[in-house]
């Protein structure tokens, strides 16, 4: 089984491909050219470098969000055209769960931080289980001040990763950071294959029609409709659906 | 024989088309977002993306299932796609879907112009039109007059220095309480007013080929305000006059001067019923093959996309898969 991961929900834009030796080939950036640009010869190079022909490819992952729009927009349109394309299933992985990922060998609350931009950061906690991580509340969007207050009520030692860790880092500590895990500040695509394989093993797949973004906010348009119409912008939060947000933990590797 | 998927998300239709040799178009599968941006009087940016992002696939495989190319190796020969001008979050959908089924199907990538696929649009219906050409292109973004040599090449002969077209048609509608979209809204109570009972400016009337027309909605405003008694028929019918009496005398005027054959009209406003039967008669009166393509061709689709990526793939070649997507994307 080949699994081609795609990942773009934040500043990073990367691909990779793997199987069950793990990961075979990874390509990344957080710099230069944006994701549009960028994606597509990655893909082509990831598959050059590892020899595998696309057609061989018998799963797309993707990174579901929540992040970026734009970035999710380039990643998640490449992989569902991708998958049907090439009339295979799909694995959507929310970019919360691949931060924490990389750490669940950590004895603190790992919380994984996404800068959401206008002030706010998605968020969410896991801790360490057996054999991997759960998660342990939904994927939240907040102020980083209201998050930091919710961690110091949780009073357990914790870990911060992501870029919103990092941008915010005046309002919510530096721990985790301290440890200079730049690695972590951003999930990847080599995390998302890696992540993707026990799910595809369980043939845990989402139809490309049916695979849809953790967005968590609304667009301005919907929510100064919404407040003009009298009714509160949180009105309409809670009406959106989280995938996986029953069943919240991160199997283990 | 190049069998060309085409992919058009450039504003709020996600479309897309299998076009054969830039003339046959075997499918063309447009699915309008009217109804979501109905309730915000205009296109929401991030709605739109939202929207192409759930819609892309399955509009895809249904122009694939129509064309009867569906299949493992359904036997397309390059896949195109508008990559501007138009909303950025909407094209990325469309480029990026675009380059992953040209890897996929390892064919060749052509980003086509969006203004190039309405400028192509005619040739569908009417693969024979003689050039040299003078295209009137009026849509709610654009308002242009293009002299056409034939297939890919032309020559911007004048635009508009503000407000496009189809934009004055939104924003006159609103002021008349008639909803989103404009155009079809104004055309329709437009046959029931009195195209002569509001007297309304031509704007740059009989001074070279660019058009203004925000000094026209200015002026309904106005009438508006000082006589809130008018009938709103009575109104739009006399706007849609002006609008369309200063199109037609520009175009008329643009085709004699480059010696044109004929006229198109071109883009979304062109499915105008008052300005389709004034460039008729104009093209009578001048001597010039009259070119209207059918409503569903002037209005955003994919098939016009694929004649006019025929083009580019043959005078250009393939795209390089680091093409973006540019809102601003310029043909002239
Ligand atoms: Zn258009």
């Amino acid at each position: 089984m080949i699994i081609l991961g795609i990942e773009t929900a934040t500043a990073r834009v990367g691909c990779a491909l793997g199987g069950v030796e793990g990961v075979l080939a990874e390509f990344h950036t957080t710099r230069g050219r944006r994701h549009a640009e960028t994606l597509a010869p990655a893909i082509e190079f990831v598959c050059r470098s590892a020899d595998i022909d696309l057609s061989e490819v018998s799963v797309v992952a993707v990174d579901i969000g929540p992040g970026l729009f734009t970035g999710l927009r380039v990643g998640v349109a490449t992989a569902k055209a991708l998958a049907q394309a090439l009339r295979v299933p799909m694995i959507g992985l929310s970019s919360l769960d691949l931060l924490a990922y990389p750490l669940r060998t950590s004895e603190r609350m790992v919380v994984p931080v996404i800068d959401a931009r206008r002030d706010e950061v998605y968020w969410s906690t896991y801790r360490q289980v057996p054999g991997g991580i759960q998660r342990l509340t939904d994927y939240r969007l907040s102020t980083p001040r209201e998050l930091a207050a919710e961690l110091s009520a949780s009073r357990r030692p914790y870990m911060l990763v992501g870029d919103g860790a990092a941008r915010y880092a005046d309002q919510l500590g530096e721990n985790g950071l301290d440890s200079g895990v730049e690695w972590s500040a951003y999930p990847s695509p080599g995390a998302l294959v890696e992540l993707a394989h026990p799910r595809a093993l369980r043939e845990e797949f989402v139809h490309p029609s049916e695979l849809s973004v953790l967005y968590l906010r609304r667009s301005d348009a919907e929510i100064n409709w919404d407040l003009r119409h009298g009714l509160t912008p949180e009105g309409g939060f809670d009406g959106i659906a989280l995938e996986g947000g029953g069943g919240p933990d991160v199997p283990p590797a | 024989m190049t069998r060309i998927l085409a992919i058009e998300t450039s504003c709020d239709e996600t479309a897309a088309a299998v076009v054969e040799d830039g003339t046959q178009v075997l499918s063309s599968v447009v699915s309008s977002q009217v109804d979501l941006h109905a309730r915000y009087g205009g296109v929401v940016p991030e709605l739109a993306g939202r929207a192409h992002l759930e819609l892309l696939t399955p509009v895809v495989a249904q122009a694939l299932i129509e064309a009867g190319v569906d299949g493992r190796r359904p036997g397309i020969d390059a896949v195109a796609v508008t990559a501007g001008p138009g909303l950025i979050g909407a094209l990325l959908v469309g480029v990026s879907a675009a380059k992953a089924y040209s890897l996929a199907w390892q064919v060749p990538f052509v980003a086509v112009n969006h203004l190039e696929g309405h400028l192509a649009a005619a040739f569908i219906e009417e693969p024979h039109l003689e050039p040299p050409l003078l295209v009137l292109l009026v849509s709610g973004g654009h308002t242009m007059l293009v002299a056409m040599a034939g297939p890919g090449r032309y020559e911007l002969l004048g635009q508009t220095i503000d407000d496009a077209a189809g934009e004055a048609f939104d924003k006159v509608a609103r002021l008349l309480g008639l909803g989103y979209p404009g155009g079809p809204a104004i055309d329709a109570i437009a046959m029931e007013g009195d195209p002569k009972s509001v007297t309304l400016p031509r704007p740059l009337w009989g001074e070279g080929y660019d058009f203004s027309f925000s000094g026209l909605k200015t002026a309904v405003m106005t009438v508006l305000r000082k006589q809130p008694e008018l009938h709103p028929a009575d109104v739009a019918a006399s706007f849609q006059e002006a609008v369309v009496d200063v199109l037609v005398d520009k175009a008329r005027r643009a085709a004699l001067d480059i010696g044109a054959k004929g006229l198109c009209l071109a883009g979304g406003v062109a499915a105008n019923s008052l300005l389709r039967e004034r460039a008729l008669d104009v093209c009578i009166e001048a001597g010039l093959s009259a070119f209207i393509p059918s409503r569903g061709m002037c209005t955003d689709n994919a098939a016009m996309i694929g004649a006019a990526a025929f083009w580019r793939l043959e005078q250009s070649g393939p795209s390089p898969l680091d093409t973006g997507a540019d809102p601003n994307l310029r043909l002239f």
